[in-house]
């Protein structure tokens, strides 16, 4: 294989000049050699504090604001340590209607994408001819590259009132919660698939092949071999899915109608009550905690 | 930003300005014995620190900072044809460097870093950035194009407190009701349509999304519930607030969808799925230009709308070139450019005619005072009643939030 | 695997669908960047090319398109410098703490956009006192394409193994020098496939953004967002959203010419 050749011409340009590097980088990688441990604290140092310092501390900063409050006048924080905001979360019913409404659309949106993702990606993989095959991963990737605002408005054209599916297949589900799943479904598409493209890639041939000699009729081969095989791929695309729309406000602007998310409470109270929506940002943070604990198991997080 | 964000901040701003002013104005006389006020006296709240204002304007300093909504300091980035601060520039030397805010929020808290030399500020603003001392009073006798600006907007609420000047009045607008000609027969006079009759339209109605439109409830209901005792839209009570929400709880299920930028809601209305509800006369104006059967009316119950001011940052060090820029901004010529890009009547008189579209003031509504005072601009609600009651608290903008989400539940 | 040919058909027929549900709005686009109407409805109202003209001129659109890519290959360096070190420390190297590591790295993507947005936004504004900016963009940026770096450069390694690394060693070359001769050339593709991801993550971002971009800057996609709900300007948006689609074809190109794989990438 090509790989290998390289990696073997490698080696030997290596030696070619190994004898000629400086004294000193030999002397520090002899060091670092024998202390795996000091490798390990280079390579991590970096990262980790970037990770921890900008984004772990940040993150908590923003939990703990849930407890204080707000002034009413000023808008500025308050620093007394309550529940209240989540008492309000937890008895007010329009709150719990939201954040249910909220995971449905999230789910939706994940079984959309997983229903359309499925045979697009197997069809690339294992159906199409090599050049096919490249013209369907571009064709596939490009809408990735074409801004989020602008699809957004153009499904309110696709799916309002006199719009282009009014006028070509005489329905259309009009501004509202379908419309936001539709939205929604239609730009996280590659985010499902092109893992699980990647999936049925390390799918060997030779596995469906010998469930087919065995007599495996085609839904069968599916339901017991391709499938297991990819669930993987599958829940790693569902992260994405989940959640980019657990968090969405602005497609639900653009076709939601009057259906408010749980991203649109976070951003309405953001200036006025911060503690308030950062509360709310809390539930959407425990609900992603939640899931990603429920498919670390799958493997899915080696396969994002 | 969204143009829509700002334009209802802006309004939000005006409104409490004015109950603001009434309240300072009844106590002033005995202020010096306020001090020990129960702190529901809003007239507590705002006395402002005392500033000195500039006396006379030197050369200027070369430097000009500004903080304004999208759309009034425009120097030909967003549109080649849409530029009056390089021309100011040229004509002062002041480098202008503009900053945009999105929420009055955002104007109040960039405003109290001091980095500032000029801010548009709504009435919400207005108020609160004269309260705590981060704009100074303005002398007008130092902005010769303050005689033309429209009398009736001078010495308001939100922009004078104890008789005291705190900035140049720019520009207004109201948010009136629009209707699409062909659906809704006869036209409609009245709010009603748009609340009790809001089921002729089902699912066509739109409103716009921000928690300041319960005001448009509670004003309609200051004229069909008397009893509720509304005497200002900005400031309710928990009975009055919550019979705004029932009001608006109703409405909501005939609402098609809420709009909240210009584009959405033209489009709506093009294509028929919205057919009544709140609009500002320039998406109107625009939604007819895109050949939408539309028209528009100031109900017979009034309407809210918003008043913006310029004003001088109390820490500026270039307040040359602030006043340059006030009076740049109020001079007829600019004041009509402003006005026309951003969609509003403008605050000078005699911009009217120096439009480019020579209907532009009659559109409008400029110069009509009788229009004007039928407007409900804008304001915070905050827990001092606005409308001077100190027997209960009213319901603030978090809780007006808070309603809002519920409303739309 | 062998499928009966009505099968065959049939999956024909989804991934003929699936690209008609891809590509139908974006045609609706290229349309309406053709449609006289300010506000664009359905059908066009006829045909007009003045939005080009005053797309061509528009000095903000430029400009805003020069931020984003500035943006994004600052957020792209850092996060091909951060993701990479993160996987080799993870890859190669068994620690306590490592499954916690490996779910801090997934993190910044996994959770919703809104809520790191106004995390960095408190963090920035509140805690750091830093004024909102180019940098602030940057530095949010920089911590979710962390990810998509990192996993792809892991799944390279974990296939790549370290027998050629040893080899080399072995034959006296120091750790540096085979990082430069051996281990880079076989990681550069999956560099290049994590960094065109994390380029087109960040060029398109737009939530993260509102919360940290503060109001002196503005990236294409906040650009687009301020003029969509202007009519003035909502035309023009289509146009670039054509120019968008044309020009997206240029790093997706060198991406398959670079790469080798098929695969565009991995996330």
């Amino acid at each position: 294989m090509d790989r290998d050749q390289g990696l073997t011409d490698s080696v030997a340009q290596t030696l070619r000049e190994a004898p000629v590097r400086t004294p000193f980088s030999r002397r520090v990688s002899a060091h670092l050699h024998r202390r795996p441990r000091l490798r390990l604290w280079a390579l991590l140092t970096a990262p980790m504090f970037w990770l921890v310092v900008v984004y772990l501390a940040s993150l908590a900063a923003l939990l703990v604001t849930a407890f204080w409050s707000t002034d009413s006048f000023t808008s500025e924080i308050v620093r007394d340590w309550n529940l209240d905001n989540y008492r309000l979360i937890y008895e007010s019913s329009v709150y719990r209607t939201i954040i249910v409404r909220t995971l449905a659309v999230a789910l939706g949106v994940t079984a959309v994408c997983t229903v359309v993702a499925i045979p697009f990606a197997y069809y690339m993989a294992k159906v199409a001819g090599p050049r096919e095959q490249k013209i369907l991963v571009v064709a596939a990737l490009m809408p990735l590259w074409v801004s989020y605002l602008i699809k957004g408005f153009s499904w309110r054209i696709l799916v309002g009132e006199n719009g282009v599916l009014d006028n070509t297949i005489g329905a259309t589900p009009g501004f509202g919660t379908a419309a936001v799943v539709l939205t929604l479904s239609y730009l996280w598409l590659p985010y499902m698939v092109l893992p699980v493209y990647a999936g049925f890639e390390r799918l060997p041939d030779s596995l469906l092949d010998a469930s087919g000699d065995l007599g495996a009729k085609p839904s069968r081969t599916f339901w017991s071999v391709v499938l297991p095989a990819i669930f993987p791929s599958v829940v790693a695309g569902s992260i994405f899915t989940f959640s980019l729309s657990m968090g969405d406000y602005i497609t639900v602007d653009i076709v939601g109608g009057s259906t408010q998310m749980l991203g649109n409470v976070v951003f309405d109270n953001q200036v006025y009550d911060l503690p308030f929506a950062a509360a709310m940002a809390t539930v959407t943070v425990a609900i992603m905690v939640v899931y990603l604990r429920l498919v670390r198991r799958t493997g899915a997080l080696e396969n994002i | 930003m969204t143009l829509t964000r700002a334009s209802a901040w802006r309004c939000a701003a005006v409104l409490t300005g004015i109950a603001l002013v009434v309240t300072a104005c009844e106590t002033s006389a005995d202020d010096e014995a306020s001090g020990s006020d129960e702190a529901g006296d809003p007239a507590a709240a705002f006395e402002p620190p005392d500033l000195p204002m500039l006396e006379e304007i030197g050369a200027g300093e070369g430097e000009l900072n500004i903080l304004s909504w999208a759309g009034y300091a425009e120097d030909g980035t967003t549109d080649p044809n849409v530029d009056w601060v390089s021309p100011f520039e040229d004509e002062t030397g002041c480098q202008v460097t503009n900053k945009v805010f999105n929420t009055s929020d955002e104007a109040v808290s960039l405003m109290q870093s001091g980095q500032y030399d000029v801010v548009s500020a709504s009435g919400d603003a207005s108020l609160r950035l004269i309260a705590g001392g981060d704009v100074e009073p303005v002398n007008t006798d130092l902005v010769p194009n303050y005689v033309d600006i429209w009398p009736f907007l001078k010495d308001r609420a939100w922009n004078t407190v104890n008789g005291v000047n705190y900035g140049i009045p720019h520009g207004w607008g109201a948010n009136v009701l629009m209707y699409n000609t062909q659906e809704v027969d006869p036209a409609p006079a009245s709010w009603s349509v748009v609340f009790e009759d809001a089921e002729q339209q089902d699912g066509r109605v739109t409103a716009y999304d921000s928690p300041i439109y319960i005001a448009d409830a509670a004003m309609y209901l200051m004229e069909t519930e008397p009893d509720l005792g509304i005497e200002n839209p900005y400031a309710l009570d928990d009975d009055q607030l919550a019979a705004a929400v029932d009001l608006l709880k109703q409405q909501s299920e005939s609402v098609g969808e809420y709009w909240a930028d210009y584009t959405k809601e033209i489009s709506a209305f093009k294509t028929g799925s919205s057919t009544v509800g709140t609009t500002w006369q320039i998406i109107a104006n625009l939604a007819k230009a895109d050949g939408a059967p539309v028209d528009v009316v100031l109900p017979e119950e009034g309407a809210t709308g918003w008043s913006d001011t310029w004003m001088v940052g109390a820490e500026s060090e270039h307040k040359n070139c602030a006043y340059l820029w006030l009076d740049w901004i109020a001079s007829p010529d600019v004041n009509a450019q402003v006005a026309e890009w951003f969609g509003e009547a403008p605050g000078n008189s005699k911009a009217c005619d120096l439009t480019a579209d020579p209907d532009h003031c009659a559109t409008f509504h400029a110069g009509d005072e009788e229009y004007a005072e039928q407007i409900w601009y804008w304001t915070t609600p905050i827990e001092q009643c606005l409308d001077g009651r100190t027997d209960v608290t009213c319901t603030d903008y978090a809780a007006w939030t808070q309603a809002w989400t519920e409303i739309k539940g | 695997m062998w499928l009966p040919r009505p099968l065959t058909w049939a999956l024909r027929c989804a991934v003929g669908l699936t690209l008609a549900f891809i590509y139908v709005p974006l045609l609706v686009v290229v349309l309406n960047a053709f449609n006289p109407d300010r506000v664009s409805t359905w059908p066009p109202s006829g045909f007009t090319l003045d939005w080009w003209r005053e797309a061509l001129t528009n000095q903000g659109a430029l400009d805003a398109t020069l931020v984003s890519v500035q943006v994004a290959l600052c957020a792209t360096a850092l996060a091909l410098a951060l993701g990479t070190l993160a996987s080799f420390a993870l890859q190669r190297y068994a620690f306590f703490g490592r499954d916690a590591v490996s779910l801090l790295v997934i993190l910044p993507i996994a959770l919703p956009g809104i809520v790191t947005g106004l995390s960095l936004n408190a963090a920035f504004t509140a805690m750091l006192g830093l004024d909102l900016g180019f940098l602030t963009i940057v530095v949010a940026h920089a911590t979710f394409c962390i990810v998509v770096v990192f996993n792809n450069v892991i799944a390279r390694l974990r296939r790549l193994g370290e027998t050629a690394e040893a080899a080399s060693m072995d034959l006296g070359a120091t750790r540096f020098t085979t990082f430069r001769l051996v281990t880079f050339p076989a990681l550069r593709s999956a560099l290049l496939a994590g960094g065109l991801l994390a380029f087109a993550l960040s060029f398109d971002e737009i939530i993260v953004t509102t919360f940290t971009a503060g109001a002196g800057t503005e990236t294409l996609p906040i650009w687009i967002l301020n003029n969509l709900t202007r009519p003035n300007n909502a035309p023009v948006v289509n146009v670039v959203g054509t120019c968008l689609i044309v020009f997206s074809i240029l790093p997706i190109y060198l991406s398959q010419k670079l790469s080798g794989t098929a695969s565009g990438g991995r996330f």
